[in-house]
């Protein structure tokens, strides 16, 4: 199979050049102008952004357990709906992918159905009870990414430096899901102003910020690698920014969500802005845009959180935290990001796809000779409004429902096959 | 002129339509100073009380509301109902909307269920407290109280002392009066303060013995003893030291200031028994005071509704 990309604008590492780039297999053969190659699928990018792969380092699929909210099948299809070639799963499934078996299992349900590239994220404790670690080394023998409890922080700081420590033995990477629980204390939205106004029960920003400090000074005293997951506060921005120019080896991500929306969703009782951790406030937005203008914020993650309709649709305290986050993502980032000069297109390029592959180590995340063909064409002038109803994804909880974006994914590829995807207009 | 569905708090409704349900209450008043206390206003209605928490005076304030008017009145408590078989909140209000109810009082422990159950059910919904979110007759008939005092509500001081961080009475009033144009300050510890309510209008303190001076309304809140195990303060006798109203604290007010509390009152901790029951204490007009404003309330909404 040969693939010819005709006249699109290709996003090359910091620099974008109008290209044709052609594919044969699951390799990116050659990159050039008016490429004279003869292949068996065309597609004329005119006028459109060629860009790698989308990576998402931090989603739900939901499988084992809770197939009614998604599944690998639907999970992976909407990942390429949403131009994400490759994804790394959470492990907070049902039962908890805490061993080498089920890390397998997701392995081999992502190949059967054949869509975005799956990569598990194991659990850094048994059961996710933050007790004993968990076997990270045959998780990672067989396949796992990294390494996190997410939804559920590591309570107790010694487990939580043990498997750091470990960790970094085994060169792999532990994801923190910053939450201090007892600081949280069943909180619901951010605390402030908007959690006063509308009686629901705040969250103190301190709970986050107090376990980012935690792990990275627990990774800066070990000499250990640590990924911050889901950053949404501006002085955890602060505090990651200080700890990379001490040279910390910390990365960090964050969420369409924190920088597209604040805490003012929540006043009419909304549950799909209920979000873990919680939308924040403008001052926040603001920080979390300049952390990724400067490069404290390595990543941008969706933290796609895929609920049953019949499990949202309950008092704001009952719901689940999450909102779908696959489909949205990248029109999100080009909105609120790229349309508004704030970065450029080459630089969100960056964000979505080469650190995350990096940070992950699994390869790809660019477009160049040599490297495996996971392409998206990307349509920049198409605005639309977003329908969840017709979301791919069984996750139909999308806080951002009914808001008018721009820049649409239209050709999907994976290791040089194009993949068919769902045309929202018809 | 009122013309909205429901009732869910006074966050949301204009100084006029508050200004609408306080003088149709003053006609409701009267009603209930007759000797015959019986109006058709809301004869052939169906008007159903849903009660996920406990409550004496706010239930039975509707209840008779509802009654004097004619309405036919079914009570439902979440303890004795398919609330604990698992049934969902929209699942009861599609059921209360089938057996053609036409008014539910709902109380709830969570903030934002009378805006879930309202966007679901085609019956008009009055929120009768939810969660720390809001509880809008009971601000409305402590507002009633005051202008009934005081004629005008506009530059009257408004002290409110006590848990105002979980208090959906203290919210409600705040919204409330703000909007009526009274002077409110909150009092208490830093930590019965909600987050961020010195960004609102409202004066912050937690000195009660400073900023009681020259109130006018001086309201208690309900301090429950849960919160000292949750560390919130740390313990009755320091609390009652420095938020307790009592006598000496009431002196310092306005000559002619008058005490408020929603109840029920826990006597020693938050209000002392000296003045609790002393002349300036409004406390038991508020109730009945409540009965007349509840009867505002259902009456303007079922008509709202007809038209």
């Amino acid at each position: 199979m040969s693939l010819l990309i005709k006249n699109g604008m290709v996003v090359c590492g910091d620099e974008t050049v109008d290209a044709d780039v052609y594919a044969e297999g699951s390799k990116i053969v050659k990159i050039g102008a008016n490429l004279d190659c003869a292949a068996d699928n065309v597609i004329d990018a005119s006028g459109k952004i060629v860009m790698p792969g989308f990576v998402d380092m931090h989603c739900h699929l939901r499988e084992p357990g809770q197939e009614y909210k998604e599944d690998i099948a639907s999970g992976s299809a909407a990942a390429l709906r949403g131009g994400f070639t490759s994804v790394a799963c959470m492990p907070n499934t049902v039962p908890p992918i805490d061993n080498a078996a089920l890390v397998k299992y997701v392995l081999t349900r992502a190949a059967e159905v054949d869509r975005a590239k799956v990569y598990p994220i194991g659990c850094i404790t048994k059961h996710q009870q933050g007790k004993e670690i968990a076997e990270m080394g045959f998780m990672k023998e067989n396949g796992a990414v990294a390494f996190s409890d997410d939804g559920r922080p590591v309570e107790n700081a010694n487990i939580m430096r043990l498997a750091l420590e470990y960790a970094s033995g085994l060169k792999t990477l532990i994801i923190s899901h910053s939450e201090d629980k007892q600081l949280a204390a069943d909180g619901v939205v951010n605390e402030g102003l908007n959690s006063t106004v509308s009686g629901l029960k705040g969250i103190t920003r301190a709970a986050e910020e107090c376990m980012v400090s935690r792990d990275v000074i627990l990774a800066e005293t070990l000499g250990a690698r640590i990924h911050i997951a889901h950053v949404s506060t501006r002085g955890s921005v602060e505090i990651i920014r200080q700890a990379k120019a001490r040279g910390v080896a910390v990365t960090c991500e964050t969420c369409p969500h924190y920088f597209s929306a604040t805490d003012d969703e929540i006043l009419n009782y909304n549950t799909n802005s209920k979000i873990n951790p919680p939308l924040r406030l403008q001052s926040d937005v603001e920080a979390i845009i300049e952390g990724l203008r400067d490069g404290t914020i390595d990543a941008i993650a969706t933290d796609h959180a895929p609920h049953h309709a019949d499990e949202k649709n309950l008092e704001f305290n009952l719901a689940p935290f999450g909102t779908s986050g696959f489909e949205t993502a990248f029109s999100l980032a080009y909105t609120n990001l790229v349309e508004t000069d704030i970065i450029d297109i080459a630089a969100l390029s960056k964000l979505m796809s080469a650190n995350p592959a990096k940070i992950l180590g699994i390869g790809s995340g660019e477009i160049k000779e040599g490297e495996r063909a996971d392409i998206v064409v990307i349509d920049p002038e198409k605005s639309y409004t977003v329908d969840s109803s017709k979301f791919v994804s069984k996750g139909k909880n999308s806080l951002f429902n009914g808001w008018k974006l721009k820049g649409a994914v239209e050709y999907v590829i994976v290791d040089g096959m194009q993949k068919e995807i769902k045309n929202y207009d018809r | 002129m009122l013309k909205r569905k429901d009732l869910l708090g006074l966050k949301d409704i204009t100084a006029e339509e508050m200004e609408e349900i306080l003088s149709t209450a003053v006609q409701m008043r009267k009603i209930l100073d007759q000797n015959v206390k019986k109006t058709p206003h809301l004869q052939g209605k169906s008007v159903t009380t849903l009660f996920y928490e406990n409550s004496t005076r706010t239930r039975t304030s509707f209840e008779t509301a509802a009654k004097i008017m004619g309405a036919n009145t079914t009570s439902i408590s979440a303890q004795t109902s398919s609330v604990t078989k698992g049934e969902t909140l929209i699942d009861t209000g599609k059921n209360l909307d089938a057996l053609l109810t036409d008014v539910i009082i709902m109380r709830h422990s969570m903030s934002g269920a009378p805006h879930l159950l309202a966007k679901n059910v085609k019956a008009s919904v009055i929120n009768a407290g939810d969660g720390m979110n809001e509880h809008p007759t009971q601000a409305l008939l402590d507002i009633y109280t005051m202008k009934e005092k005081f004629g005008d509500i506009k530059g009257l001081k408004v002290v409110i002392a006590g848990d105002v961080k979980h208090s959906r009475v203290a919210r409600s009033n705040i919204w409330g009066l703000r909007k009526l144009g009274a002077e409110v300050t909150v009092c208490a510890p830093k930590t019965l303060l909600p987050a961020g309510i010195e960004e609102t209008d409202v004066s912050v303190s937690t000195d009660l013995d400073d900023c009681i001076a020259g109130a006018n309304v001086v309201m208690g809140l309900r301090l429950q003893l849960e919160r000292q195990q949750a560390g919130l303060f740390p313990s009755a006798a320091e609390y009652n030291a420095y938020y307790g109203l009592n006598a000496a604290r009431l002196d310092k007010a306005d000559g002619d200031a008058i005490l408020m509390h929603p109840g029920p009152v826990n006597r020693g901790l938050e209000i002392g028994s000296d003045i609790a029951d002393c002349e300036q204490s409004y406390i038991l007009r508020q109730v009945t005071n409540g009965v007349a404003v509840r009867m505002a309330v259902l009456f303007l909404l079922t008509r709202a509704k007809q038209q």
